[in-house]
């Protein structure tokens, strides 16, 4: 009688059963876990929220010389300036096109290989192509372009030395020279690193459909390409439409890396994207303002755009991403 | 059935089986060509290499390549600082997000919405690169070792790939522990943190392979102390100066140069992959659960 008592109180006051009594009962109850979450709250505010202040920048002639609120302001100056500025126009067009272009080929690479690698019956087989095909997603865009920029070489590279030895073309083409193959090339980068990796959410997805829908389509006689047709897609068609939606939140971000890398001279009318816009102004010309103008334009787009993700996945009966 | 029909479902598989596999070695033959490349023109005699024809397997086998990048100053510190961001923030990292994912799974929490919220919303607000550099700048971690440890030390997406797995432990663990009289933070420590392995290893791998492949931090904050930078800020600078002297590449072939630029970079991203590329296999089966995991909340 006496220990269950003892443990009644235990119970109450190590706060466990904290959803009764009044909040400062509970917040004492609490003290060590408020403590302890202290400084993550700190750390949030000063390095996530507190440059959310330097948004202000944006409408000021921002000199870093003076304070913050002495600044001069010029209300949408700089936005004005930035939609009137065609080289911005351009780097919107770059990160658009560059974006969609990741997606589709990124969807349809990673699909097509989860559906081929989800035919492979030897297990041992299956699992080594598997490793395989995650190696380049731990490699660092700077290896990677190094590989990209080695393989399209036009002395020495394997690509024009295919196109070359089965007759497609007769001299090399210096392919990062020419505006017209840039975005190929980096959709491609973006395949060749991303498609293993991201074929394994899909691989999860296949595993989950049931054997018995399988069976059942084998005793109507279908073959192997009708299954995948039929079964396989439908089954991770819930997996794939919520990828989709995730990523048509992230369309701005074209990512940086692999353009600011591959990029030169001869192709910045189709390389930059607005993040480089932003490196350029910002950090190399120090225009502050300018870039910053330009970075929450590309914030706020986004978090528009995800709003928006987040309903339709919702309207479409998925749940929602957050 | 009869005999046609399955001898049309025969013919399907076997041009089914064809494809596929023709496919698939594809697939394999496309990522793993470039590495054995690289590493076959890092074995390679430098001016050898730029006559081109090296595929497979290097043709005037050296060892020079390596030994110029180990005696190489900048490089060799640049190992060492890449290697002291990597253990120190994936440890650091690892235990404080674990913390915060501690206090946020604990249901009964007065202010669990509050910070959940807080560290959630990072994931979609984000200031942008320039009010970030100003506040680095401002806190004086520029030129400094700890721009790599202390900016992104907490991410909200390994809070929440830890918390899910948290939460799928038993609530009687803490409790019995917290009935004895154990304090928060011993139950964080010696119950729940032992219990989380998994998923444990699966964040410490994505820190370290973002950490042991990030270059941009080092541009932006660090470039001009040279004790400071990484080693892919060492290996970008080799690519560019690979790519600028394309020009003069035909002027070097004639040199008779042992080494040349290219096969220094191709040691060079040898050396800087070889950490990544053993220990990754092993540690498959951990981050394929833990993609599942926080991936998509399905």
């Amino acid at each position: 009688m006496d220990a269950i008592d003892i443990t009644r109180k235990n119970i109450k006051r190590t706060g466990q059963l904290t959803n009764k009594g009044n909040i400062w009962e509970r917040m004492l109850n609490q003290k060590e876990l408020i403590l302890m979450s202290i400084p993550f709250v700190a750390y949030a505010l000063v390095f996530y929220y507190l440059p959310l202040a330097g948004w202000v920048m944006a409408f000021q002639n921002f000199k870093p010389a003076k304070g913050l609120l002495d600044q001069k302001w010029v209300g949408f100056k700089h936005f004005i300036f930035l939609f009137s500025d065609k080289t911005f126009l351009t780097v919107i067009r770059n990160t658009l096109a560059m974006s969609i272009i990741n997606l589709a080929l990124g969807f349809a690479f990673s699909i097509g290989f989860a559906l081929l690698l989800n035919e492979v019956r030897q297990l041992k087989i299956k699992k080594l192509i598997q490793t395989v095909s995650y190696l380049p997603h731990f490699l660092s865009w700077i290896i990677v372009t190094g590989i990209v920029l080695d393989a399209l070489s036009t002395e020495t590279g394997i690509i024009n030395q295919l196109l070359m030895y089965f007759n497609i073309i007769q001299s090399p083409i210096n392919f990062l020279a020419d505006p017209k193959y840039f975005w190929g090339i980096v959709g491609f980068s973006n395949v060749w690193k991303g498609t293993g990796w991201g074929s394994i959410i899909y691989l999860a997805a296949i595993t989950a459909i049931s054997p018995d829908l399988y069976e059942a389509a084998s005793i109507d006689g279908a073959n192997r390409l009708q299954k995948i047709w039929h079964i396989t897609l439908p089954g991770i068609k819930p997996t794939i439409f919520i990828l989709l939606i995730i990523n048509m939140g992230n369309v701005l971000n074209a990512g940086f890396e692999v353009q600011y890398l591959l990029g030169n001279g001869l192709v910045q009318r189709v390389s930059q994207t607005i993040d480089i816009f932003v490196l350029k102004y910002g950090i190399g010309l120090t225009n502050y303002s300018l870039a910053t103008a330009a970075g929450i334009f590309r914030s706020v787009i986004s978090i528009i755009l995800i709003v928006i993700a987040n309903y339709a996945a919702k309207a479409a009966g998925e749940e929602r991403l957050f | 059935m009869n005999n046609k029909s399955v001898f049309k479902i025969k013919v399907d598989e076997i041009l089914f089986d064809v494809i596929k596999w023709i496919f698939l070695v594809l697939f394999v033959l496309a990522t793993i060509y470039p590495i054995i490349n690289t590493l076959a023109v890092s074995l390679n005699e430098g001016a050898d290499a730029l006559k081109g024809g090296i595929f497979l397997l290097p043709r005037k086998f050296t060892l020079e390549n390596y030994f110029l990048v180990f005696k190489n100053k900048n490089l060799v510190q640049a190992s060492i600082i890449t290697v002291s961001r990597t253990v120190i923030a994936t440890v650091l990292q690892l235990f404080l997000t674990a913390m915060l994912s501690y206090v946020l799974c604990r249901k009964d929490f007065i202010f669990r919405k509050f910070v959940t919220i807080l560290y959630v919303l990072t994931m979609y607000v984000n200031a942008g690169l320039i009010p970030n550099f100003l506040l680095i700048k401002h806190l004086g971690l520029t030129n400094n070792f700890w721009v790599y440890i202390v900016p992104g030390m907490i991410s909200a997406f390994n809070m929440i790939v830890i918390r899910t797995f948290m939460n799928g432990l038993p609530d009687s663990l803490a409790e019995s522990a917290k009935v004895d009289g154990a304090s928060e933070f011993k139950i964080f420590i010696n119950i729940i943190l032992p219990l989380c392995k998994p998923v444990l290893a699966t964040v410490a791998l994505f820190i370290a392979v973002y950490q042991w492949n990030s270059w941009f931090d080092t541009m932006l904050y660090n470039a001009f102390d040279n004790s400071l930078t990484t080693l892919q800020y060492e290996l970008m600078k080799l690519l560019s100066a690979v790519t600028n002297q394309g020009a003069s590449a035909e002027a070097m072939k004639n040199s008779g140069n042992m080494v040349t630029p290219a096969t220094i970079r191709a040691a060079a991203t040898i050396i800087t992959a070889f950490p990544i590329v053993c220990l990754y296999p092993f540690l498959q089966r951990y981050f394929v659960a833990g993609l599942t995991i926080g991936g998509v909340k399905e």
